[in-house]
């Protein structure tokens, strides 16, 4: 399915929120996440799935003001 | 001391983490101030990326509490969220609330900031709001919960101090038990001393550190601008009068007719 990571086009396979992340690569990461600009909760990841056009959001610790 | 939502810290500088010119000197430039809260922020990461891991050990090692901001939301459900996302990553209450409404001086939206404040207070934060000097603003934001104001010197990066004294000065005097740091447009230690001075428990700055060309020796220089600007306040100044007053005595002066 396509979904919209950070902003661009991505194809994953079909799945809940923890395995498309492993499948972009963010296994282990210290990240957090919003779908369609709410929060989905890492202990909540496992039972989210995406849906096709979904816009994942992907963000981690950085550098603020 | 100083407290904030009831954890009290030793420093009354907070300092910001971007801009610095490398990871070491912003290290530098945290232990040289002696700041006690660290503002960060929440940013979209790669998937392979792992910035977010880097920093995260680098903030770690200050030893500071940290503050994480709402930076660049211009919505009530992007500050929202991003709140959220804060709050899991740095694993912390405590949110810098930003709703800014104007994107030339970054204001804040009052009516998005007050929305957005009492979402969050309810679902049990410990809100910062990032706001102007207005009284009716602060008014709204301490009935949805907040405990702490954090008012503009002036817009955000622009180092030209405190541009309202007037107000800043007004709304210190109307909510006189509220924890309120002076945040944003600080230039110079002496616009901080002059914050502390005006009663203000503690100033927050990021730029004027980071950007100087020595951002070691600028931090230490806020430092103690803060000193002395809260010893100040705690000494009671002298009122300012119109007609010089002589310091030295005018008996035993010789030639006194």
């Amino acid at each position: 399915m396509k979904i919209n990571v950070n902003g661009e086009g991505r194809e994953v396979a079909p799945g809940t929120l923890d395995k498309v992340l492993d499948e972009l690569g963010y296994g282990g990461a210290r990240v957090a996440t919003a779908i369609n600009e709410t929060f989905v909760p890492t202990a909540a990841r496992g039972q989210t799935e995406l849906s096709d056009g979904d816009r994942l959001e992907i963000v981690a610790p950085r550098q603020g003001g | 001391m100083v407290a904030f939502y009831g954890t009290e810290v030793t420093s009354r500088l907070m300092l910001g983490t971007a801009q610095y010119p490398s990871p070491a000197v912003l290290e530098q430039a945290f232990r040289r101030s002696g700041a006690g809260i660290a503002t960060v922020s929440v940013r979209r990461e790669a998937g392979a990326e792992r910035a977010g891991a880097a920093f995260w050990d680098l903030v770690a090692q200050l030893g500071v509490r940290v503050l994480p901001n709402t930076a660049g939301c211009h919505s009530v459900r992007e500050a929202v969220t991003t709140a959220q996302m804060a709050r899991e990553l740095f694993e912390t209450k405590w949110i810098k609330l930003e709703v800014i409404g104007h994107a030339d001086t970054l204001q804040p939206d009052p009516f998005g900031l007050v929305e957005a404040a009492r979402i969050l207070t309810d679902e049990g934060f410990e809100v910062f709001p990032y706001t102007t000097e207005d009284l009716v603003l602060a008014e709204r934001l301490l009935e949805v919960g907040c405990k702490v104001l954090m008012p503009w010197g002036a817009p955000i990066g622009t180092g030209l101090g405190l541009t309202n004294i007037y107000g800043l000065r007004t709304l210190r005097a109307q909510f006189p038990d509220v924890p309120m740091v002076v945040d944003a447009g600080l230039g110079l230690p002496s616009q901080a001393a002059r914050a502390m001075e005006m009663g203000f428990d503690a100033v927050l700055l990021n730029t004027a550190v980071a950007r100087a060309g020595d951002p070691v020796g600028m931090a230490e220089g806020f430092a103690r601008a803060v000193e002395a600007g809260r010893l100040a306040y705690e000494a009671d100044p002298m009122e300012p009068r119109d007609m010089a007053a002589p310091s030295t005595p005018l008996i035993g002066k010789a030639f006194l007719e």
